[in-house]
């Protein structure tokens, strides 16, 4: 792809804090005017990839180039043209909503009646016109993760960096979220890109473009969610054998494709896309007779289900989570 | 939504914008503030009335102790600086901040310039409290003026020190230790006893350290008394001290970030 046509686009980003890498080599190709989601359990670099990204840190070794631009030759232009909303709420606690958005408005080159006028409509914009007035620590997480995103959209970016927008809200706020989100990325007039982090397949499955599978510092998989899905197989079908004959059969017909196998409960996962026939086929395979499986269900895919068809392991544990802390401060 | 960037403001327009805010979050502690005003009088009640009526200076002791309680607790009312950095620096706000391009100069310069607003009415609340024990100016209009500006700078000087200190601090408490150093600072000095008293090793520093210069300066400038050279010590501190911080804070600022 032309790279005139890339928002956001990294080479072999390598990044470690003392003995620890958190990046092994990313490389990114994000186009301009789609929604873009960085997939990752906790750990994964996804933190770290976004602030060197958002020009706050520094790759060890790498190139980024964020709206055709180079994000350590050209940091001050870089930073005019996008905005971050970070994983923790940046905004003041001892401020009102209104101030906060005031704040950010003056230090965007709005100026005095200007900026008061700018943060009022963001506070309709983003539904928090009522609670403007109140300061910030009165709100719940839902209204501080708008009021954190109004702050970012003060001026319109070109690319807009949103780490773990959704991470502690309740199912709501987290819907509310990306009713926001999308229709940023749907404004007609002005094309924004969205950069986002999330640990929720489901979350890139509804908002993304492209989605982006971040494991232990590397890209595992890259691709549409469809075509993400298609590669786990979208979902599982769970089984309950009636004994451990049944068991062991159903275990012989299945070789490979069983997943989660437990011999103690007697249940295993097989992959599926779901579809009702596909689910029939399958139950009909391993049990002809219709005397071996006592229960079934289908579960659609989960992001422990993804990484451990791309990855071909458990995801990570909570270990590299103490890099990335570290990368934050 | 389709809205256009303004031209960005220069260093000024970013500094006015988070003085505005640093000066907002510092009336919307309540405790803070009473505490600021608390103290200072508290302070004077102590030295002029429990501790004055022992101590023998050869002046009205109000009159010799006032200019010491002013740059106490303009000291560590600047202190306080380095609280309000620490506590924004684990928030996101300054990444926010740094995503906009703002630098440790127009982001620092707001705090200190609102740790000057906090302190000059502490300053106010010393001088009601020295006139109400009997504290009668000689100086000159020109003299209090002078006096006022030379604790302006040595807050200044001192808040951005403060703040040097908030950026390479982990935690607001630890940030609140630099508090104590400034709280104390003073004592070793001409401005509660005279320096001929202290013994020699405790002579050397109480010369020598900035709080003398400005204590007696000040002194000096409100009774309407030739200050000397000491006005010049304490704007050569003052800038020596501004200078190296913000020199300091802008490496810092930037290391803080990677």
């Amino acid at each position: 792809m032309h790279t005139q046509q890339l928002a956001v686009e990294a080479e072999g980003l390598h990044r470690s804090f003392g003995a620890g890498e958190v990046l092994g080599g990313v490389d990114l190709a994000v186009p301009r005017g789609s929604v873009f989601a960085l997939l990752g359990p906790n750990g994964a670099g996804k933190t770290t990839t976004v602030r060197i990204l958002a020009t706050l840190s520094a790759a060890d070794s790498g190139r980024a180039r964020v709206a055709g631009l180079d994000v350590r030759a050209r940091r001050t232009a870089v930073r005019r043209l996008i905005s971050l909303t970070g994983q923790y709420a940046a905004v003041d606690e001892a401020q009102t909503g209104e101030e906060n958005l005031r704040t950010v408005a003056r230090l965007r080159g709005y100026r005095g009646r200007a900026a008061r006028r700018r943060a009022a409509e963001l506070l309709e914009e983003f539904g928090l016109a009522e609670a403007g007035g109140r300061r910030v620590a009165t709100y719940s997480g839902g209204m501080r993760r708008r009021l954190d995103l109004a702050a970012g959209l003060v001026t319109r970016p070109e690319v807009v960096f949103l780490d773990e927008p959704t991470t502690g809200l309740d199912p709501r706020s987290r819907r509310d979220l990306w009713e926001l989100v999308e229709t940023l990325a749907q404004d007609p007039q002005h094309p924004v890109t969205v950069f986002l982090t999330t640990q929720y397949l489901e979350e890139a499955d509804r908002l993304a473009d492209r989605v982006a599978l971040l494991d232990g510092g590397r890209i595992a998989a890259s691709g549409t969610p469809e075509e993400l899905k298609a590669r786990v197989g979208g979902a599982r079908l769970e089984l309950t054998l009636r004994g451990p004959d049944a068991y062991a059969d159903a275990l012989l017909r299945l070789g490979e494709r069983a997943r989660e196998t437990d011999p103690g409960a007697l249940t295993l996962a097989v992959p599926t896309d779901g579809s009702g026939p596909q689910v029939r086929g399958l139950l009909d395979e391993l049990d002809p007779q219709r005397t071996e499986v006592a229960r079934f269900a289908v579960r659609t895919a989960t992001l422990d289900d993804v990484f451990l068809s791309l990855t071909g392991g458990a995801p990570p544990a909570a270990g590299g989570r103490a890099a990335e802390e570290h990368a934050r401060v | 939504m389709s809205e256009l960037a303004p031209r960005r403001g220069g260093l000024l327009a970013d500094t006015a914008a988070l003085t505005a805010r640093s000066t907002r979050i510092s009336t919307r502690n309540p405790d803070a503030v009473l505490v600021s005003l608390l103290m200072p009088v508290l302070l004077m009640v102590v030295f002029v009335h429990l501790f004055g009526g022992a101590i023998d200076t050869g002046t009205e002791y109000v009159a010799y102790v006032t200019p010491a309680v002013l740059v106490l607790c303009a000291g560590y009312g600047a202190s306080m600086t380095a609280q309000s950095v620490t506590f924004d620096m684990a928030q996101g706000v300054v990444d926010r901040f740094r995503s906009m391009d703002v630098g440790a100069v127009p982001f620092l310069g707001g705090h200190v310039a609102a740790s000057a607003a906090r302190n000059a009415v502490a300053v106010l609340a010393v001088v009601g409290a020295a006139a109400l024990m009997g504290f009668r100016a000689a100086g000159s209009p020109l003299g209090w003026l002078a006096a006022a500006g030379l604790l302006l700078a040595w807050i200044v000087a001192l808040s951005w020190l403060a703040a040097c200190v908030g950026l390479v601090a982990k935690s607001p408490e630890g940030a609140g230790g630099f508090g104590f150093f400034l709280l104390f600072l003073p004592y070793p000095s001409s401005g509660f006893v005279p320096i001929e008293t202290m013994p020699g090793w405790l002579r050397g520093f109480a010369e020598h350290q900035p709080a003398t210069p400005l204590i007696e300066s000040v002194r000096a400038l409100l009774l309407g008394e030739p200050a000397g050279g000491a006005v010049w010590r304490t704007l050569a501190w003052c800038f020596g001290i501004l200078v190296c911080s913000v020199a300091l804070s802008g490496v810092v600022f930037r290391r803080r970030s990677r």
